[in-house]
């Protein structure tokens, strides 16, 4: 995570929003956001059973344009991005020369241009190493004056079909017909909105681009909503590490593989064989599993969480990994976390011991997630 | 019985020579929903200001530091199996440790109520 403290803290579009909810503001990627409203707890279980609307208006938006915009992201990214068709999202990796984490993003395939959705702590670093990679032919737009809002929960549908928000071309679809990873243009009367079925909180819901100057209109819109309630980056964190997502600069970061994090689903086949990617050598010499860790998902046994930070012993207690993620789950009213293990204690079930401020821990190597994956995929045919 | 604050938000009722401590109102608050308190050994013995416990919320974890000098005689169990207490409770059923004072002089450098009060107010 950046260094909050030294920079001056910059307000969301929605900031004063917020504020009039009663949010608690906390310093978070270089932006004051709402960490929570009514609590922690309150918020993850209503988002899990109905829906919740998170502001993520610090995470960056950028397109990139120009012909072969596709082949030319393809050299610092391992995912299939030419074959991605027209309104289709794919989550992929940003990586360096020596194929280390430098960010995970979203790539959504507009039909005319190529629209990503990186994180907002690494954003600036992202967007500097694009153009220093990217061909000069390929133009990039940090679209700052877009917010950016997700709706998540199994009410997410039920919800947004209420704000009637129409096709952009009367032949085109309207939000709800829209497939997990998939990606559209909306106008909500005449204001425009880019709209994905995706999140990150293992719910079915939607990610809503909107002009910053709507923003507060539309959030407004969709809290009105029975089914809605804001929710604050505490339950955002909770929800995520229940659905097992890796949390950059936690999980995940320039001194990690893709394959040690678990993320051989982002290493496509074609983009394996072709091996042109950043890093690609030192990439695929651990592929499908030959790194030396990699990170699981932790059981605790007991009922005292465990925090990023906490070190995994081995018998001698000798430090051989580390907890990158650990909380409460709220849905499962017991402690999970995320650590790296040795590949040798990687497996489900394993036992191992984590030791937190001088104590030994026991945990169980679990099934990531945590809790199942609600999304509204494509049924097959 | 006298109850004293620290600007650390702790609780201290003291009877006699025991001292029961505790997290303030103000400080569950803060800290949300309670899911883990970790309390210290009885048989501890307690320096003013030493780590004496742990306040674990979904999100994160909270040091509890003595508020007191003075030997652990007893835990609050409860908060094992109902660590929410805190939040119901802090200033009474939620409380953390009992401690058999050993320099009373140090209450004289804590807050009473009314002064605490200001100083959650100035917050």
């Amino acid at each position: 995570m950046s260094d909050d403290k030294t920079e001056t803290l910059k307000k969301l579009p929605l900031d004063s929003w917020h504020r009039s909810l009663g949010a608690r503001m906390v310093p978070f990627a270089g932006y004051e956001m709402p960490v929570q409203y009514e609590g922690v707890m309150a918020e993850h279980l209503w988002t899990r059973e109905n829906a919740g609307l998170f502001d993520v208006s610090h995470m960056g938006q950028v397109q990139l344009m120009g012909e072969g915009v596709a082949e030319a992201l393809e050299a610092i990214v391992p995912g299939n991005i030419s074959a991605l068709g027209a309104g289709k999202i794919r989550y992929t990796l940003l990586l360096a020369q020596d194929g280390g984490i430098l960010d995970d993003l979203m790539v959504t395939n507009t039909g005319r241009n190529l629209y990503l959705v990186v994180n907002g702590a690494t954003k600036h670093d992202d967007i500097a190493y694009f153009k220093a990679q990217l061909p000069d032919h390929v133009t990039l737009d940090h679209m700052e004056d877009q917010a950016l809002l997700a709706l998540q929960g199994p009410k997410a549908g039920e919800a947004l079909a209420k704000l009637e928000i129409g096709p952009m071309q009367p032949d085109w679809p309207v939000p709800t017909d829209l497939y997990f990873m998939e990606a559209g243009p909306f106008m909500w009367g005449d204001i425009p909105l880019g709209i994905s079925r995706s999140g990150y909180t293992g719910e079915d819901g939607f990610e809503i681009s909107v002009p910053a100057e709507h923003a507060e209109k539309l959030a407004a819109a969709l809290c009105a909503l029975d089914e809605v309630k804001p929710i604050g980056l505490g339950a955002r964190d909770s929800l995520r590490l229940e659905a097992g997502l890796p949390l950059y600069g936690h999980d995940m970061d320039a001194d990690i593989l893709p394959v040690e994090a678990n993320l051989n689903f982002a290493l496509s086949k074609a983009r394996r064989e072709q091996g042109n990617f950043g890093g690609a050598d030192r990439v695929l010499a651990q592929y499908p599993n030959k790194a030396g860790k990699k990170r699981v998902g932790l059981f605790v046994n007991g009922r005292q969480p465990i925090r990023e930070g906490a070190v995994v012993v081995d018998t001698d207690g000798n430090s051989i990994g580390a907890v990158t993620s650990g909380g409460f789950s709220p849905t499962l009213q017991k402690p999970i976390a995320m650590a790296y293990v040795p590949m040798a204690l990687s497996d489900t079930g394993t036992e191992i011991i984590v030791e937190q401020r001088g104590k030994p821990i026991a945990c169980t190597v679990a099934d990531m997630p945590f809790v199942p994956h609600n999304y509204h995929r494509k049924p097959k045919l | 019985m006298s109850r004293y604050f620290t600007d650390e938000h702790e609780w201290v009722d003291v009877e006699g020579d025991t001292a029961t401590v505790g997290i303030t109102d103000y400080a569950q608050e803060q800290l949300g929903d309670i899911v883990f308190v970790e309390t210290p050994e009885v048989g501890a013995s307690l320096e003013q200001g030493d780590d004496a416990a742990v306040v674990e919320s979904v999100k994160a974890a909270s040091d509890v530091y003595a508020a007191v000098s003075g030997e652990v005689v007893e835990v609050n169990e409860a908060l094992e199996e109902e660590p929410a207490l805190v939040n119901s409770s802090a200033e009474e059923d939620g409380w953390f440790f009992r401690v058999t004072l050993s320099d009373k002089s140090e209450l004289d450098d804590l807050m009473d109520e009314k002064a605490y009060k200001a100083f959650v107010d100035q917050l």
